[in-house]
């Protein structure tokens, strides 16, 4: 009988080179779940001395000069897309994209395949978008090269959730003790999870809100409150994180129309107008305006959706910046 | 002539209330006798059996052996192999082959294949309906005539009420069981593993437990509107367990199987997107098992079987959304009940081969399941004590798709004897 395939026993990492150091990260970035407190700060304080690298004549430093980063988008990304290879220009890694259309992806090679195949041309780091959960910790788990989570189905987009953060510390001063409350379709979102995750290991109170059809199941058990009305939510937090309504939601049954869900659970200003407090409003983008939001909560003065595109830049780079190895004591400006 | 003598064991066969030390002897393929300081004759091979339980061959009413179609991930040469390493001395086979087990023809190829393998026997399940689509009913009575001894859609629920019904409407003609895969569909559409908390924070569609009960209570109203006799496969939710409990004190035709991943192991197990843990039903919650086990204890569930359903390395070596469904379960099936089950103190050894063998072969009709003199020599040793660590590389499958790998069992087969002739030893 010929040699079976050995099964997944077999390490596909067993020739890595032993002297790798070992980043403060660790080899991969799949998830905010998978972080501790301590490495949370560690890539937000790191991030500080970055945002300002982005505000010079010259945005560029030698961090990752010699580096090779392939972006590995799945799905369709402008925002995110475009954030990553900004972060990876400005460290002067050297970067290609691959888009699953057009390429060999298209033409049924699996994950595995596309990915070992970028590494035999001596690659250092894979960003990856992709539609199924678990993809981005699949590839780690089966290629030398750093893999960073771009968004994996409806896990986890670890970048996201840091920059919601980064943006919630530069605007309170803190993250300890704020109430956030995460409004929308919390049951595909993966930016809902890297936010629960994240904001709970820090000390914030985090509370979903939307739909009981667009809520996942036991999702309490994270450490969230789930409070069903929008207008209780509004009352309740400092900041709202208002999640992007796929409109294919409407198609698929979750919920009746666009126009009743802006009616029903639409951040409004007539909304926001009722709260004891200024809320801070964030949004991850593309919006849909007037379903989910108004524009006039969108564009107004209480609004950080843009800084928190802005502040993506500088904590994908931080991130980069780590799991390459440097040292978080580049960052001794952003201690708080 | 040939005869074999096993001397010494400790002989449990609860089809006739027997468990204590006794000598069997195997004559042409039959069982000649139970009893004490038996005498061997002339030429016969003597085995001693001391410290080792010998019991009736092991009974699986649920096996997907993918020949036709398939061959690369099994045949049923490989997979009676694979049964007769795990104890098993009879199968059944599902028909969800390339093409569907659905007529006489395709039955009387896996009879054709089985008797040429010369393992363990392959009774074949012919498809309910055509191609397993759920609209046209099989021909039942010529299926049965080539050698099936159920019919079933397999992983294919009978989505249609009506259809449910006639087809345990017609089966009764036949006195065969109509096996159903309890899953409504728009329920579970999407769902690559239980919904709950590890769904949820895996970011991975669940299937609630809902959509299996639902089927699992339509099955039971139609077995009593029909009179027919229905077979729950792979009951998975302790919801499930109510319902069969209920249906069973009021005296119905109703019978059920649980698998051994689903008495061991709990959707914990997908953590970091393990596709070995991905199956359908899928693994479910602590509570679930535990009702599982106590079903097991008490009757409610009436079998193990494993729903051994090999597939390729690459298949599995996959997304955890795109990977498919299932695993293997022969050879881990006897070790996994006697560790879980048996050595837990839940069941002794007598209720666990009844589980296994006696009420497989009473509620699909088939021979075995008993020692009594003038029944086919098959027949199962087992160590009970001995532990062993389970090596996918050495299975006798031809897949090695299983998330048992590396676990420490206690319980193994040490003999499996098929109509008299000894076909594995470990």
């Amino acid at each position: 009988m010929a040699p079976r395939p050995r099964t997944v026993d077999q390490p596909a990492m067993e020739d890595r080179p032993s002297g790798k150091v070992v980043a403060p990260l660790g080899k991969d970035l799949v998830g905010l779940e998978y972080l501790s407190p301590d490495q949370l700060r560690m890539i937000l304080d790191t991030a500080e001395p970055f945002k300002e690298v982005s505000e010079r004549q010259i945005k560029k430093v030698p961090a990752l000069r010699g580096k090779t980063i392939v972006n590995l988008f799945f799905e369709a990304s402008t925002r995110t897309r475009i954030s990553f290879e900004f972060a990876e220009k400005r460290l002067s890694a050297d970067t290609v994209n691959v888009a699953s259309s057009g390429s060999s992806v298209s033409k049924g090679e699996t994950l595995v395949d596309t990915a070992r195949n970028l590494e035999a041309m001596r690659i250092d780091m894979v960003v990856i978008r992709h539609g199924s959960s678990g993809s981005a910790k699949f590839l780690g788990d089966r290629i030398r090269s750093n893999v960073i989570n771009a968004g994996d189905g409806k896990h986890e987009h670890p970048t996201q959730g840091l920059l919601d953060m980064l943006t919630l510390r530069d605007k309170f001063g803190r993250i300890k003790g704020l109430k956030v409350a995460i409004c929308g379709d919390v049951l595909h979102s993966r930016v809902a999870r890297s936010n629960i995750w994240g904001l709970t290991k820090l000390g914030a109170e985090v509370a979903v809100c939307g739909p009981a059809t667009l809520m996942p199941r036991d999702i309490e058990s994270l450490g969230v409150t789930i409070i069903p009305r929008i207008e209780d939510a509004i009352q309740w937090a400092d900041a709202l994180n208002i999640l992007r309504l796929q409109l294919e939601r409407m198609t698929s049954g979750f919920i009746p129309s666009l126009r009743e869900y802006n009616r029903v659970f639409g951040v409004t200003r007539d909304r926001l107008d009722k709260a004891p407090k200024d809320l801070v409003i964030m949004h991850p983008g593309p919006m849909n305006r007037g379903v989910e939001i108004d524009s006039d909560v969108a564009d107004g003065e209480h609004s950080v959706i843009l800084p928190q595109v802005t502040n993506g830049v500088a904590v994908r780079m931080a991130v980069l910046y780590l799991l390459a190895g440097g040292s978080p004591d580049w960052a001794e400006g952003g201690e708080r | 002539m040939s005869a074999i003598l096993l001397k010494g064991g400790r002989v449990v066969d609860p089809s006739q209330q027997h468990d204590g030390v006794a000598d069997l002897l195997l004559i042409d393929g039959k069982v000649e006798k139970l009893g004490r300081n038996l005498g061997a004759p002339d030429g016969a091979e003597i085995v001693d059996m001391s410290g080792k339980v010998v019991a009736p061959g092991l009974i699986d009413l649920h096996v997907h052996f993918r020949e036709p179609g398939q061959e690369d991930l099994e045949t049923v040469a490989t997979g009676a192999m694979a049964a007769v390493a795990g104890g098993f001395t009879s199968v059944c086979a599902m028909p969800n082959t390339d093409p569907v087990t659905d007529n006489q023809a395709a039955v009387g190829f896996i009879v054709r294949q089985a008797q040429r393998a010369a393992r363990a026997k392959v009774y074949p399940i012919g498809a309910i309906t055509l191609g397993q689509r759920g609209d046209k009913l099989a021909e039942f009575g010529e299926m049965v005539g080539a050698g099936a001894v159920a019919v079933s859609d397999d992983g294919k629920p009978v989505v249609s009420s009506h259809m449910m019904r006639t087809a345990l409407e017609y089966a009764r003609t036949f006195g065969i069981p109509v096996a159903d895969h309890c899953e409504e569909p728009t329920l579970s559409a999407g769902g690559v593993m239980h919904e709950g908390i590890i769904s949820t924070r895996l970011g991975l569609k669940g299937i609630p437990a809902a959509a299996e009960e639902i089927m699992v209570a339509r099955d039971i109203i139609l077995a009593e509107l029909t009179g027919g006799q229905v077979h729950l496969c792979h009951m998975s939710t302790r919801g499930s367990v109510e319902l069969i409990r209920r249906a069973k004190e009021k005296g119905l035709k109703v019978t059920a199987e649980a698998t051994p991943h689903h008495f061991s192991l709990t959707h914990e197990r997908c953590e970091g997107y393990d596709t070995n843990a991905k199956m359908n039903p899928p693994l479910r919650e602590a509570a679930d098992r535990e009702a599982i086990r106590q079903a097991l204890k008490d009757g409610t569930i009436d079998v193990i079987s494993t729903d051994h359903a090999p597939h390729h390395y690459d298949a599995k070596e996959r997304e955890f959304d795109d990977a498919p469904n299932g695993i293997i379960g022969l050879e881990t099936s006897l070790g996994l009940a006697l560790t879980e089950l048996v050595h837990t103190g839940l069941l002794t050894l007598p209720e666990l081969i009844t589980r296994m063998s006696t009420e497989a072969a009473r509620i699909f009709n088939i021979p075995g399941g008993t020692l009594r003199a003038g029944s086919a020599a098959d027949v199962v040793v087992i160590d009970p004590d001995r532990t062993w660590v389970v090596d996918p590389a050495k299975s006798f499958s031809k897949s090695r798709n299983t998330p048992f790998g590396g676990t420490k069992l206690k319980g193994r087969v040490e003999m499996t004897i098929v109509r008299g002739t000894i076909v594995y030893k470990a």
